[in-house]
């Protein structure tokens, strides 16, 4: 029974409480309302008993910007859509352009993609369980956490160049190989993390004031989950263990051993508990992949797809024809339309692209995994308490570049 | 020069001269360092660096210039008043808390007497029911600055203090029950002399936290909790309710708020070692019964701060530790564990005193 239904039930019959009903407005600047969301919200006293959740403060246009791009100028915007795991999006977006072409990218590019993009899902995970726990009081364990964040950010400088704007994938590879050195420096860094992990837990996890902050707070069935179209850690609380890795293997991870942690009760405390799990599987998965690594090149030899060598742009005319069309015409996927569905740090993040086989994509459109986790906000809160709408919007991981795209 | 003397030893003057120095001297200082201390340590905490910047030319002092800056800023920001405050009750309001943050000083001795100048600014005889009336116009502060500002947040974060704080005082009396049993007087004086006794012989002195081991627990969460600190800081609810019942103040008022946490702190840092750990009794001082006069009084005083900078430190690192309660298990924890808790020491503590009278 919620807090409401029992104030409802111990009430005299028939009161109405629309008289003692204040609303407030939570966002869109509000401490807790990290990305830019707003919630209107009915209080009863501390009690709330409705919510309507207000999205599209960060709409930049991303999917319209797209279709008056070329195709391999998307892959700069879709930096900025989930901008705590950049890479993830980077690579969701050129493995859909890669499967409209119908190629893959050679196995050491897939093997580094599959590192970066897991680096890029233990930021995102550190970011989310830190924030939503400094907002409930717990400063000193974000703080740990965003230095873990920050010694894998320079793992992605490295590789990258830029922290958060990589633009590093290229349809059929990948802008860069792995830099001298990189694979010694991930040890040393996967074995920090290992550690602040270990210090954060026994600092967290059995700590009976987060405990009782977190647990019985917005859990959502597994019917409703399903029903709301709930993917990722979010759905695999609930007890579904439904992740697009093993789902629908791509890339490599059919070769990687990795489990799928799931919850029970998809409460803000198992969200909390399967994304610390998959901090730590991400982590043997990084290890599984560095040690397959296999040699050869990181960017496909097709032609087309990438610009070709100096040496033949001014050695061959084939060369400077290539050269001059990528130049003036771009990239130019045959005729079709698909949907590629990724897991990005949220859930499932899908691209849906239709080309009509010139240089301009006709349409790219995201599947945010998020949009439907801020769509079931209402149903996690009303019957709680509002401070608890700090954890319940903490867990559910609001990225507003790739919720309002 | 007579003549000068005779007024200065009037009872009101010296009493003025003591509110002087005490809170200018020991509480206000105190109170205003540690809202840097708190920036350092949590900084240590959390494998920062700290505020470093403020500086003169090439002196920053690490970081001791913020205090002058933060100041500083306060005093020239603009005094906001939203619109459709009462305004009145909206301007006195930071003060309420500031002066009952600050009066708690006016009972706590900071070393014995000489003769019959004593260092305390007034040792009446209701002594502590004197600290619980003067914080319970701590509440005041909070409720009127929560409903006279004009806004849902604000009166959110004053409806949560005013239920917090009057019962949380409900506790804090029944937790210090054990005390007054124990030492048989509720006198500050009282009590802190009964700290000077001794068990077995010379060895364990009968300081307040090995008799009331139980009620020093309950006290201090208690005061915590009064003052509205993490873990207890549902009032000020920052991720919640923004900051609370202060969230419209700007400038020296909301300055005056801060500074009377950070004074608050330390009243409670005093008020926990003048009430457990023997006041400013030195342990095992009167075995050197030769010690001059004056250098006993300097080690009191230094025995004093020494306790009074640990609790201080104790409350900085339990705020920079553990998560923060939600507000009604705030209460929870005070109806539920805490009262029982106070009751049963309350009966224990009898018993005790009964059997080994």
């Amino acid at each position: 029974m919620t807090a409401l239904q029992a104030r409802m039930a111990t009430s005299k019959s028939g009161a109405d409480f629309s008289a003692s009903v204040m609303t407030i407005e939570i966002g869109p600047a509000h401490p807790a309302m990290h990305g830019i969301v707003r919630l209107t919200t009915q209080l009863d006293g501390e009690l709330i008993v409705g919510m309507e959740p207000e999205i599209g403060y960060l709409h930049r246009g991303f999917e319209k910007e797209s279709e008056n791009s070329k195709w391999i100028q998307v892959i700069p915007y879709t930096d900025r859509l989930n901008y705590v795991s950049p890479l993830l999006c980077n690579i969701g977006y050129s493995m859909a352009v890669e499967k409209l072409y119908g190629i893959e990218a050679p196995r050491r590019a897939e093997f580094t993609r599959v590192i970066m993009g897991e680096i890029s899902r233990i930021t995102d995970h550190l970011t989310c369980v830190g924030a939503a726990a400094m907002e409930i009081g717990a400063f000193t364990f974000f703080l740990w956490f965003i230095k873990a964040r920050e010694y894998l950010w320079e793992l992605v400088e490295e590789m990258t160049g830029a922290r958060l704007t990589t633009n590093w994938t290229r349809f059929g590879g990948n802008s860069m190989d792995l830099p001298d050195g990189f694979l010694s420096d991930l040890e040393d860094r996967l074995s920090k993390l290992e550690d602040i992990m270990e210090e954060c837990d026994k600092l967290l996890t059995r700590n009976k004031i987060f405990i009782d902050r977190v647990k019985d707070v917005g859990a959502i069935s597994k019917e409703d989950a399903l029903s709301y179209g709930f993917s990722g850690p979010m759905l695999r609380a609930c007890g579904i263990p439904y992740d697009v890795r093993r789902a629908d293997p791509y890339s490599v991870y059919d070769e990687l051993d990795f489990e799928i942690p799931v919850g029970s009760t998809g409460d803000c405390f198992d969200r909390f508990l399967v994304r610390m799990e998959e901090i730590r599987q991400s982590t043997s998965i990084i290890k599984q992949a560095a040690d397959k690594m296999p040699e050869g090149p990181f960017m496909t030899d097709e032609r087309m797809l990438h610009y070709p060598d100096k040496k033949d742009v001014y050695g061959n005319i084939e060369g400077l024809i290539d050269h001059f069309k990528m130049v003036m015409e771009g990239h130019q996927p045959p005729e079709g339309e698909i949907y590629m569905p990724t897991e990005g740090g949220n859930g499932e993040m899908g691209f849906y692209l239709v080309s009509d086989g010139s240089g301009d994509p006709v349409r790219v459109r995201l599947r945010p995994p998020c949009f439907n986790f801020v769509q079931a906000m209402p149903l996690m809160t009303v019957g709680h308490y509002v401070a608890d709408i700090v954890p319940i919007f903490g867990s559910i991981n609001m990225i507003g570049g790739e919720l309002d795209r | 020069m007579d003549f000068l003397l005779e007024i200065i030893m009037t009872p009101a003057v010296l009493a003025c001269i003591k509110i002087a120095v005490i809170i200018l001297l020991f509480a206000m200082p105190l109170g205003t360092v540690l809202t840097l201390m708190e920036r350092k340590w949590s900084a240590m905490i959390q494998d920062r660096v700290g505020p470093n910047r403020a500086n003169i030319g090439k002196f920053t002092g690490h970081g001791l210039l913020h205090l002058a800056a933060d100041g500083l800023k306060s005093i020239f920001k603009e005094d906001t008043i939203p619109k459709g405050a009462n305004g009145f009750l909206y301007l006195i309001a930071p003060f309420f808390g500031l002066i009952a943050a600050v009066a708690t000083f006016a009972i706590i001795p900071i070393a014995g007497p000489i003769g019959d100048f004593t260092f305390q600014v007034t040792d009446v005889n209701p002594g502590l029911l004197f600290i619980f009336a003067i914080t319970s116009l701590n509440v005041y502060g909070a409720v009127l600055a929560g409903t006279s500002s004009n806004s849902k947040f604000a009166l959110l974060g004053g409806t949560r203090a005013s239920a917090q704080m009057i019962s949380y005082e409900v506790f804090m009396g029944l937790a210090l029950m054990g005390i007054f049993m124990v030492y048989g007087t509720t006198r500050v004086s009282g009590i802190v002399n009964g700290q000077n006794e001794y068990w077995f012989g010379d060895l364990v002195p009968m300081w307040g936290i090995f008799t009331q081991p139980l009620g020093f627990i309950l006290f201090f969460t208690a005061l915590v909790a009064e003052t509205k600190r993490a873990p207890f800081d549902a009032p000020e609810g920052e991720s919640e309710i923004v900051a609370g019942y202060f969230l419209e103040y700007s400038g020296m008022r909301w300055s005056a708020f801060m500074l009377a946490e950070y004074v608050s702190l330390v009243g409670v840092a005093a008020l926990m070692t003048t009430l457990f750990f023997g006041g400013y009794h030195v342990p095992w001082l009167h075995l050197w019964e030769s010690a001059p006069q004056w250098l006993v009084t300097v080690l009191q005083i230094l025995k004093f701060t020494f306790f009074t900078v640990v609790f201080c430190w104790f409350q900085i690192q339990l705020r920079w530790t553990v998560p923060k309660f939600r507000f009604d298990q705030t209460m929870g924890l005070g109806w539920k564990k805490l009262l029982p808790l106070s009751l049963v020491n309350i009966i224990v503590t009898a018993l005790v005193i009964l059997t080994l009278a």
